[in-house]
């Protein structure tokens, strides 16, 4: 099953590293990871979308907190978390299918960031559902350029 | 008053009481190597790095403190990596200093350039790179609380040259916190009383103990409770020592080489107390045939180890001495029980599997010495009071079967990773720690030689280590599975070009003998343990002798192959 992580690290070189090798080193997937400081100083917060049963889940999670230089791992898979990942889409764009892209656009409330001739270049925010059914939809038109952020995730709060 | 980077390193190590440390020194820790001299920490300079290391493990392992070494960059640096790994698999507490190239160079391929820690990320508990001479003092505290606190484990610190030369105020820090490192010595309240209740419950229980009863000091409370609450015991190869060898409750070790009795016991029994181990596939075999009739409480102060390998009903995380406390109190308060009369015929059942099938060998047809009678023979001549180190392979098999360890901290064998050439360097180091004391590196002809140069350490500073090899001119344990389970094929496994050992012996200025007669093992011993110099002793074994009983990689643990 797919689990996304939230794992707060202390802000230090190879902090990546360890994090990366202790997954490639016990055979955990990792299907995203994305970094970025937090607001506080020396403080970053990885965010690891990964996928396996119970107990590589359980293992991971463990592995993960008794790495020295990690402070805190939150498990953010239940339906209690948002999630987004942000991705940019250059596609061709002949005048012919320009209209056509443009609604779909429209439909998944992408931004149009940049435009030329013949090219389209597309920001779109959404989790992972949304963006597999937009690039299906696109996919016809001809995908030249494809960056994606990975998962962002962050818990909801409590429900009223 | 500003110090060095190499005076404040020496300052540190003084500070965390360090006297002994293991080194070899080259160009990027010259610096420190020219302070030495002025401080009272005594450095024993070793022929190769990782005998270095496995020295300062050696150290560690016989007296609980933590085991210190020094090396230079570059290959200085990348020879520790096997006694770095080694110590990491066994749960060693040892601080590893490595020398680094400026930090101006570093990245630039310089000259005896390489990313140790980078190297080592995967094998040690955690490592530094020190950038700053003013991060120096603090990193080497944290170096040591981590590398002995929690699960102990190797911490690796990288030095570069410009640092070792730079100034700053020098100041201890007394005390540290580290907000995300606060290992759990206490138990569970709520999990310890669940235990206790099952336990009560129980009619076939069994304790199967691990290296974590040693690190943690728990050996005397786990013996006290056996005796106290009946429950028979067995233990990893890891845990030897923990419970005396010479109780009538001990069962000997379990797992693929394990007694009969440990592995017909893991099997049957109904409640199963794990306490400090970690369930290795040596130990289980076939993990899902394992304990197949019992519940399961796992004792481990390292949460990873808790459901890694095998389910378990309750998970108690915790350090083992204040987790055997607290369950002893639990079971202290439990109504009325006889537990002796509740568990007289588990305990007799045991009992009898053990004199069904001892550990035991044929005696020969062949008139060549036995390699299991020759520590049969170490352990009467020395009472069980020495301490043993090995090699690994089928030297390390038989003197884990045929010593009966009556204290913690007298058997260091490499469990884990299974290190060859692991024994002799560590019995430097716990001669060293323990001047007093008989120490014995029981090895075989194959791994003697891996770290042999050591010799010169050992004459050099009169550390007067005794070698016994089990000298059965093969890679023994190789060859027996070749013979076992891959028709015979003893392919690159015949040792017949070996020095003279002898001679060996003598040229680095140690006493050296041969014994090719049965009657001549206990004469030679004698006079060997009585000398105060390094001894190796050539015991010229059956060559094809096997270690028995033997559980097939992968089968269940009842499907023991016997004498």
């Amino acid at each position: 099953m797919r689990h996304v992580l939230s794992v707060l690290v202390e802000n230090e070189p190879g902090v990546l590293s360890r994090v990366a090798g202790l997954f490639s080193g016990r055979s955990f997937n990792i299907d995203s990871l994305n970094v970025g400081p937090t607001l506080e100083k020396g403080v970053s917060l990885m965010t690891i979308s990964t996928h396996g049963d119970e107990q590589i889940i359980e293992q991971i999670i463990k592995q993960l907190r008794k790495v020295i230089t990690v402070i805190k791992v939150v498990d953010l898979s239940d339906a209690k978390a948002v999630e987004r990942e942000m991705v940019l889409i250059k596609l061709n764009a002949s005048d012919s299918n320009r209209a056509e892209i443009l609604r779909i656009v429209d439909i998944f409330r992408c931004k149009v960031v940049d435009v030329s001739t013949d090219e389209l270049t597309l920001e779109v925010t959404g989790d992972q559902g949304k963006i597999n059914a937009l690039v299906n939809l696109l996919q016809r038109f001809g995908i030249k350029e494809f960056a994606r952020t990975g998962t962002v995730a962050m818990r909801r709060s409590m429900q009223l | 008053m500003e110090l060095t980077g190499a005076q404040i390193l020496l300052e540190s190590l003084k500070q965390e009481g360090v006297k002994h440390i293991f080194g070899f020194p080259g160009g990027a820790v010259i610096d420190i190597y020219d302070e030495l001299p002025k401080h009272q920490i005594e450095h024993f300079l070793v022929r190769h790095e990782q005998g270095a290391v496995h020295a300062a493990d050696g150290y560690a392992r016989s007296t609980g403190k933590v085991g210190v070494c020094l090396v230079t960059s570059g290959p200085g640096a990348t020879n520790t990596v096997t006694g770095i790994a080694t110590a990491y698999m066994d749960s060693i507490p040892i601080v590893i200093f490595t020398g680094q190239v400026p930090t101006a160079l570093i990245g630039n391929d310089a000259f005896q350039e390489v990313d140790i820690v980078g190297i080592t990320r995967p094998c040690t508990k955690h490592n530094y790179l020190v950038k700053d001479v003013r991060d120096l003092a603090r990193t080497i505290k944290e170096a040591f609380y981590i590398a002995s606190t929690g699960r102990p484990g190797p911490v690796l610190v990288d030095l570069p040259k410009d640092v070792m030369q730079a100034r700053t105020e020098f100041e201890y820090p007394k005390t540290i916190s580290l907000r995300s490192y606060n290992p759990n010595y206490t138990p569970n309240k709520k999990q310890v009383r669940k235990a206790a209740r099952l336990i009560s419950k129980a009619e076939k229980p069994l304790i199967y103990s691990g290296g974590g009863v040693i690190s943690s000091h728990a050996g005397e409370i786990m013996t006290r409770l056996a005796r106290r609450f009946s429950f028979p015991v067995t233990s990893t190869l890891m845990g030897l020592g923990a419970f005396p060898g010479n109780d009538p409750l001990w069962l000997g070790m379990l797992g693929m080489h394990g007694t009969y009795a440990a592995n017909m016991a893991v099997n049957n029994s109904d409640v199963l107390i794990s306490i400090g181990a970690r369930f290795d596939d040596r130990v289980t075999g076939k993990v899902s045939t394992f304990a197949p009739r019992a519940r399961i409480i796992h004792i481990d102060i390292d949460p990873t180890s808790i459901r890694k390998n095998v389910n378990v009903h309750i998970p108690i995380v915790s350090d083992c001495l204040n987790a055997l406390k607290a369950l002893e109190e639990e079971l202290e308060e439990l109504e009325e029980i006889n537990w002796e009369e509740k568990h007289s015929s588990w305990v007799k059942t045991v009992k009898g599997w053990r004199e069904e099938h001892p550990v035991k060998y044929e005696t020969g047809e062949t008139g060549r010495i036995k390699p299991q009678y020759v520590m049969e023979k170490i352990y009467e001549l020395t009472r069980g009071e020495a301490i043993i180190c090995t090699e690994v392979g089928q030297n390390q098999m038989w003197a884990a079967q045929f010593y009966k360890y009556h204290s913690p901290r007298t058997w260091l064998s490499s469990g884990g990773l299974g290190t060859m050439g692991y024994g002799f360097p560590a019995a430097i180091g716990a001669q060293v720690a323990n001047p007093d004391k008989l120490v014995i590196d029981i090895a075989g002809d194959g791994s003697i030689q891996m770290n042999i140069q050591e010799m010169a350490t050992a004459v050099c500073y009169k550390l007067p280590v005794k070698i016994i090899i089990l000298n059965n001119s093969f890679l023994g344990m190789v060859r027996q599975w070749q013979e076992l389970f891959y028709n015979k094929n003893y392919c690159a496994t015949c040792l017949d070009t070996a020095p003279d050992f002898v001679k060996l012996a003598e040229a680095y200025g140690a006493e050296g003998y041969l014994v090719e007669k049965t009657e001549d093992v206990v004469p030679v011993l004698t006079r060997v343990f009585a000398s105060p110099k390094t001894c190796i002793v050539d015991v010229r074994v059956e060559p094809e002798e096997n270690v028995y009983p033997m559980v097939p990689a992968g089968a269940s643990l009842t499907e023991m192959l016997l004498v």
